[in-house]
Formats: structure tokens, sequence, C-alpha cells
């Protein structure tokens, strides 16, 4: 299913190749600039979402992490449709980004239209989304395989040097991550991963305080957490951990 | 293409043949004291221990797997530092490999203190799901040198297991049975921290409390936890109606 550079020319909406050098190295510097005292890592995978979606004419990213049991778990997304091609993998149990999973090889190319047979329960929503091709890279530290991120765009179609480009973004960002170079000076350490993934989890639960104190969905009391974050400029996690912590008062998320 | 990992079913036939002690307290602490002797033994650990912090600054040592460690464990709480403690306030791991320099200027009381009984590595496992937090799962080693990533990852697994016995002990008479798969939620577990933020403001209890009612209420029903997770999601289930 690897149809690597088969177009070119009109076809092709986006390369990730034509983007600055310039553009790229910012790129790199911003994947690997998690040594900072107000690291957030949530709003750091947000970021580096936004940013791999930026390099694609028409694509959206989105991206997962795996607990000690190989649980894979919702991290960030580039915007909402992205956001729910990830759950749709989750729900379904198939998609690019679980296939990068277990492989720990690129998924690239892919057209939906074509892909029901491999992805019976992803393909039909994710082109009922209006997407027409994906692609997924592996998570990798060392041997280890920790997480997938996916693109999802219209009929984009990546080459080789692309395909290096986006790789080697999601393997700076993972050791950033993972803060290795603090790993290899043998420092006291602390569990980066466990943690991104406990941050995430609370996030969770502040969306369902939310939604059962205002009689809204999950997906609606995101969009309250998100927006009252955006407009008092403050971290989504900071958000959730002030919804959480103040149980069991019910949160007050009008504007003020 | 679900992958089915079997670490949680491993460790709890672990703990589950871990022989009793005539030393052994009733209920949770005897459950624990068993998983703390089973970690110990897998991490290839001189001692293993774990701590409950509760609301308003309530703590203690609920288990540990020799009856020497009980002051090791609690030496941390006396002097109010310590991996433990910080692996329950930055909701991660933390992780010691050599109990050495840095450690001591960390932890300028506790650090010198478990040097001097021997102790050359620790580290600390939070017990927690989310914002829900119950404490702290300690490995004391004897050698220097870091954890294994199997070990690692079984220590994450054991401290898993900690947090299901401490839920189920406020709410089941026999804890322990989580290997029955009750707990696997596959797919979305999104759903079920979601669920847990609702059924926390519905009783107007705590996550942790909320999480234990899930589970307790999955287990009476006979179904699976992400079932009750999503029925609770969908609305088609609420704790607050007197119904339960």
């Amino acid at each position: 299913m690897t149809a690597v550079g088969t177009e070119s020319g009109e076809g092709r909406l986006s390369a990730v190749s034509t983007v600055s050098a310039e553009r790229l190295a910012t790129l790199f510097v911003e994947a690997a600039d998690t040594l900072v005292d107000e690291f957030d890592v949530v709003e750091f995978l947000q970021m580096l979402t936004r940013r791999v979606a930026g390099l694609f004419e028409t694509g959206e990213v989105g991206l997962m992490l795996a607990d000690h049991r190989h649980r894979l778990t919702f991290m960030a997304a580039s915007d909402e449709s992205a956001r729910l091609m990830e759950l749709f993998q989750l729900q379904y149990g198939d998609g690019p980004c679980l296939d990068a999973f277990h492989t720990g090889r690129p998924v690239i190319n892919v057209n939906l239209a074509a892909a029901t047979d491999k992805w019976p329960g992803f393909a039909p929503r994710a082109a009922l989304a209006g997407f027409e091709s994906v692609h997924a890279f592996p998570l990798r530290l060392r041997k280890e395989v920790i997480g997938a991120m996916g693109v999802f765009g219209s009929a984009t179609e990546l080459d080789a040097s692309d395909i290096l480009v986006v790789q080697s973004l999601a393997d700076v960002a993972v050791i950033g991550l993972l803060q290795e170079r603090a790993i290899r000076r043998g420092e006291v350490l602390s569990g980066q991963l466990q943690g991104a993934l406990n941050s995430r989890v609370v996030i969770e639960q502040a969306k369902g305080i939310v939604a059962q104190a205002n009689g809204v969905t999950p997906d609606e009391a995101f969009a309250l957490i998100r927006d009252f974050a955006r407009r008092n400029n403050r971290r989504l996690s900071e958000v959730a951990g002030n919804i959480v912590a103040d149980l069991p008062v019910l949160p007050d998320l009008a504007d003020r | 293409m679900i992958v089915v990992d079997d670490g949680i079913i491993r460790v709890a036939r672990l703990v589950a043949d871990e022989p009793a002690r005539a030393s052994d307290r009733g209920g949770v602490g005897g459950v624990l004291r068993r998983l703390c002797t089973a970690a110990e033994r897998t991490l290839s650990a001189s001692g293993v221990g774990v701590s409950v912090v509760g609301q308003e600054g309530m703590r203690g040592v609920a288990a540990v797997s020799e009856q020497a460690y009980g002051p090791i464990e609690e030496l941390q709480f006396t002097l109010g530092e310590g991996p433990c403690l910080d692996a329950f306030t930055t909701r991660q791991p933390v992780l010691v490999p050599c109990l050495a320099n840095g450690a001591m200027t960390r932890w300028p009381g506790y650090a010198p203190a478990l040097h001097d009984l021997g102790m050359r590595a620790v580290f600390a496992f939070p017990l927690q799901v989310g914002a829900a937090r119950l404490g702290a799962l300690d490995v004391f080693r004897v050698e220097p040198g870091p954890l294994t990533d199997g070990e690692f990852r079984d220590a994450l697994t054991f401290a898993d297991m900690a947090v299901t016995t401490l839920l189920d002990g406020q709410e089941r008479a026999a804890p322990g049975t989580m290997a029955d798969g009750l707990d696997e939620v596959t797919g979305q577990r999104a759903e079920l921290f979601q669920a847990q933020g609702m059924v926390a403001v519905q009783l107007g209890i705590s996550l942790a409390d909320a999480l234990a009612r899930l589970r307790a209420h999955a287990y009476a029903e006979d179904s699976a936890l992400g079932e009750v997770a999503r029925d609770v999601v969908a609305r088609r289930l609420s704790f607050d109606s007197g119904q339960l």
C-alpha cells in the first residue's frame, strides 16, 4: 500500500519538501525545545500537530501515545476533525495510526476509498468526513514504539523526502518529550511519558465534570474548557487541573 | 488489531500466588502486602512499600514487603520529603538509579538517611488515575542501577494493581479479583475518565470514589467497565437517580 511519489504535478496539492529550509529549521528547534520551565506536554503535542498540519496545504494531524500496557490514548490534534479520526481508530480498533504503532513503520499514501478492506471501521468514516488519503508515522524511541501520528488529507501524496521530514520531526519530538538528554546523563529521572498520559486523563475527567454540571456532551464540554483557556490565556492542562481540583464545587466557565 | 496485553493478568497471578502470612492484616492491607512482596521479587528489589496519601494531608504506610521497610517508608512522611511524595505531587514516576549527589541535594534529609540504611537506588510510582490520586508505590534496592524496560513496565503494572486494590477495597468485600478482565477497557478509554467526572458531580464525591463506584457497578451487574462508562456518558445510566 505504499505508493511513494507515484503522482506529481497537478494531482499533488502540497509537498512538505517545498517548505523553505528556514521554516523547517524553526520547526525542528520548536520540536526539540522542551527543556523549558513551563513545559506543558499537552500544549507541546498540540503545537506539534498544528505545525505538522501547517506543512500540508490540506491536512490535519492527530497524535496518540501508548501506556506501559500498550494501550493507545488520544493526546492531541490539529483540529476537531483530526481528533475524531484518532477516536474512530481507537473505537473501532483499526486505522493507519494503529498499523504504524504495531509495525513501527510509516503508513503512507493510502487512498481511503480503496481502504475499506484494510480498515473496515475507520476508512468509511474517514471518507465520510471528507478525507481522501491518510498517512501515519510511528513515534519511536530507540527500538520502542510509543505512539503514532496520523496525517489526514485530501489527495495529498507524499514523496520520499516528505516522509523523511515528517518522520524526523516525529523522532525529534519524541526525544524532546521524553527528555532523553536528561536520561543519558543518568540524573534523577521522571517518567515523562506517564506524566503526559496522565495529564490527558485529567482533561477527560474535567470534560466529564463540566458535561455533567452544564448538561452538555463531553465534546461540548471540551469546547467550553478550551475556549475558556484561550480567552484567559491559560494552558489547557492548567484549566483542566483547576476544574478537577475544585470538585465538588461546580465549575463556572462563563465569560468573565 | 487490538493487542491484548497480558501484563496485568501475569502480575495479578503473581500477587494471587503469593502466600499469606500470619502477620497479614485482613482485606486490602493483606492484599497490598502480598503485592509488595511479589513486586519485590519481580523487580529484583530489596524492599517495596505502598503509601497512601489522602485528602487533607492524611497519609500513611499501607503495606511493605518486609517489616524492616516500614520505618524506611514512614521516614518520608516524618521528614516531609522523598521520591514517594515527589511522585505523588508531580504525578510522574520518580526514578533514582543512583542515590548520589543529585538525590542528596534534592532530598537533603531523606536521601542520606536512606543511604545510611544501605539503599542505593529508589523508584517511586504514583498511584493515580488522572486527577484521582491515592498514594505511591516505592521500590528500594541495595544495588545502584536503573530498572530495565521490562522492570519499569512491570512496576507500573504493579502500581495499576495497587490502584484497583485500593479502589475496590472501598466498595468490594473481596478485593484482588481484577484479573477477571472487568477493568480491561478496550477501545476508547477516554469515556471511562469522562464518566468518572460525571459520576463525581452526580454524587458530589471525589474522582477516586467515582471510579470505585463505576467499578463496583460493573462488578455487581457483571458488565464490562467500558460499557458502564459508555452508558454514563450517553446518559443512559445515572448514579444520582436513586436507582443504585
